[in-house]
């Protein structure tokens, strides 16, 4: 992050700017760019989504596989949302093991899915204690131009939501078979996260690259279909208060219902 | 985690007289916490607590040298917070090697105390923060947050404010303060919150579950009642260590043998 260098004078300029209510690429302070997404585009993975979130570029890919169960719960399958940041997709990216926005980014998409109970984890049990189906979320950065949180959030709901899981047979012997028949994933919920970044005293959603080198500090809102919200994350080393707090989550509760509308335009 | 909240709804349904707590707390009532500084002679500054169950000992070293260099700012110092839990403090024994979510709490806690400082006057240095989970009992997060500023006050180290942390949630439908363990794995949602008492900002600001809006502005609100609490408790726990050693200044004219335990004290 602070071997990034956004030049001294850029820095004035995109704060300057947004102090003025515009933002350098033209856009209103509450405007995302064009976000499109084109899902099921990979035949070997079970559900897919490529997202292009102006130059932001993620692909999002789920797998389903068998697995084993955690100890505490011996009936419920296993969902793992992964992020992996690919040094073709910025210059200061290298690689390695995940840095600690990758982790981030990972955990905050997952406790989005995870809290909100969209997936019945209870229905891919298989044998009890033994096999359980896992569910596998990769986030594949391709292009980073700032916004991930956003791009793989919408990404994930929107391969999840076309993702044909396949049918296991447990035969009683207790082997499993797959059969060639597929069922689409039933989801339970629809969350969505939406960052807004602080810059000065003004609120921005969907930064650049270079906006969240500025930023002062972020705030990701997950909410569902019915308003509610599943997860918070604050970010940067700064702090809010209550009614920045609230002003934010008023924003988040507007945008998402415009960007789920997209993501799950493939449905 | 659905499973067993599922589980623990229907079985308390019948019994739904009066709702209390598990543990017999009022709603907006904080678990019993004792905060001490000075516990550890090495380190610059350290502070102990117990919030609830949770046992949790923080130490700080620095503003020292940073090392790799590499990393230092040449602007400014760095504050580098790490959060760890031992493997004997949850159940089962956790893997002592950092987790994915060490790794996320490390950061945010960073977050979280980072607006306190003047890290301008510490150019090329690093203050570090190890925070080690000796017991867990839910929300330790917020309590190593409580405790890290303390130590850094005992360390001597100049702070805007206290960073003064506590966590909020709903449990059965209830909003309640300062989750203990039970409440928050089988809780409907958990928001913790950390808090600059003077600046009345919020620096830490988390959330996982299923709550309106309302709910969870509500919840913040209740969190940062709890964080003052909080932050008179850590007051005194300064005072009781710095207050006794004026308190001996002034006799100093009496017992002449008591002299050099004194000095040491003043460190």
């Amino acid at each position: 992050m602070s071997n990034n260098i956004v030049s001294r004078l850029k820095r004035k300029k995109i704060v300057d700017v947004v102090a003025t209510g515009k933002r350098m690429d033209g856009r209103e302070l509450l405007q995302y760019r064009d976000l499109e997404i084109k899902t099921n585009f990979l035949a070997k993975s079970e559900g897919s989504a490529e997202v292009k979130l102006g130059k932001t570029h993620v692909v999002v890919g789920v797998k389903i596989g068998i697995g084993h169960p955690f100890e505490d719960t011996p009936d419920a399958g296993v969902m793992m949302v992964n992020a992996e940041y690919t040094p073709v997709a910025h210059p200061t990216w290298e690689p390695g093991p995940p840095p600690k926005d990758a982790i981030e980014l990972a955990r905050v998409v997952d406790r989005g899915l995870r809290a909100a109970e969209i997936i019945d984890m209870s229905k891919l049990g298989l044998i009890s204690g033994v096999k359980v189906q896992m569910i596998f979320v990769d986030l594949y950065v391709l292009n980073y131009d700032g916004n991930l949180i956003d791009a793989c959030s919408a990404g994930a709901l929107a391969a999840l939501t076309t993702t044909e899981a396949p049918e296991y047979k447990v035969s009683k012997k207790g082997e499993i078979k797959k059969t060639d028949k597929t069922e689409k994933l039933k989801l339970r919920a629809h969350p969505l996260a939406v960052t807004v970044c602080k810059i000065g005293d003004s609120l921005i959603v969907d930064p650049t690259y270079d906006e969240e080198e500025v930023k002062d500090g972020r705030i990701t809102i997950t909410v569902d279909e019915n308003g509610n919200l599943n997860a918070i994350q604050k970010r940067g080393p700064v702090g809010f208060t209550l009614d920045e707090i609230k002003k934010c989550i008023n924003i988040a509760s507007e945008k998402s219902a415009e960007i789920k509308a997209i993501a799950l335009a493939g449905e | 985690m659905s499973k067993t909240t599922k589980k623990k709804t229907t079985k308390r349904k019948t019994s739904k007289k009066k709702w209390t707590r598990v543990d017999g707390r009022k709603p907006d009532e904080l678990r019993p916490i004792h905060i001490e500084s000075g516990v550890i002679p090495n380190a610059d500054g350290s502070a102990y607590i117990e919030m609830g169950r949770n046992k949790i000992i923080a130490g700080v070293y620095g503003p020292r040298e940073m090392h790799p260099k590499r990393f230092s700012k040449p602007n400014m110092g760095i504050l580098r917070c790490r959060y760890h839990m031992a493997p004997f403090s949850v159940d089962p024994r956790r893997s002592p090697a950092p987790s994915r979510r060490d790794k996320e709490i490390s950061m945010v806690m960073t977050d979280a105390i980072e607006p306190a400082l003047f890290l301008e006057r510490y150019p090329r240095s690093v203050i570090d923060v190890f925070v080690e989970i000796i017991e867990a009992d839910g929300g330790t997060r917020c309590a190593s947050i409580n405790a890290a500023a303390v130590a850094l006050a005992d360390a001597g180290i100049p702070m805007k404010d206290l960073v003064s942390s506590c966590a909020s949630g709903k449990y059965e439908g209830n909003l309640i303060l300062d989750l203990g363990d039970y409440e928050d794995k089988n809780g409907e949602s958990d928001v913790p919150v950390a808090y600059l008492p003077k600046n009345d900002q919020v620096t830490l600001l988390q959330m996982e579950g299923i709550m309106t809006q309302d709910e969870t502005e509500k919840c913040i609100e209740l969190a940062i009642e709890g964080c003052k609490q909080i932050y008179e408790i850590q007051k005194e726990a300064l005072k009781k260590k710095y207050g006794m050693v004026e308190a001996t200044e002034e006799t100093e004219e009496a017992p002449e043998e008591e002299e050099p335990v004194e000095e040491a004290e003043e460190e």
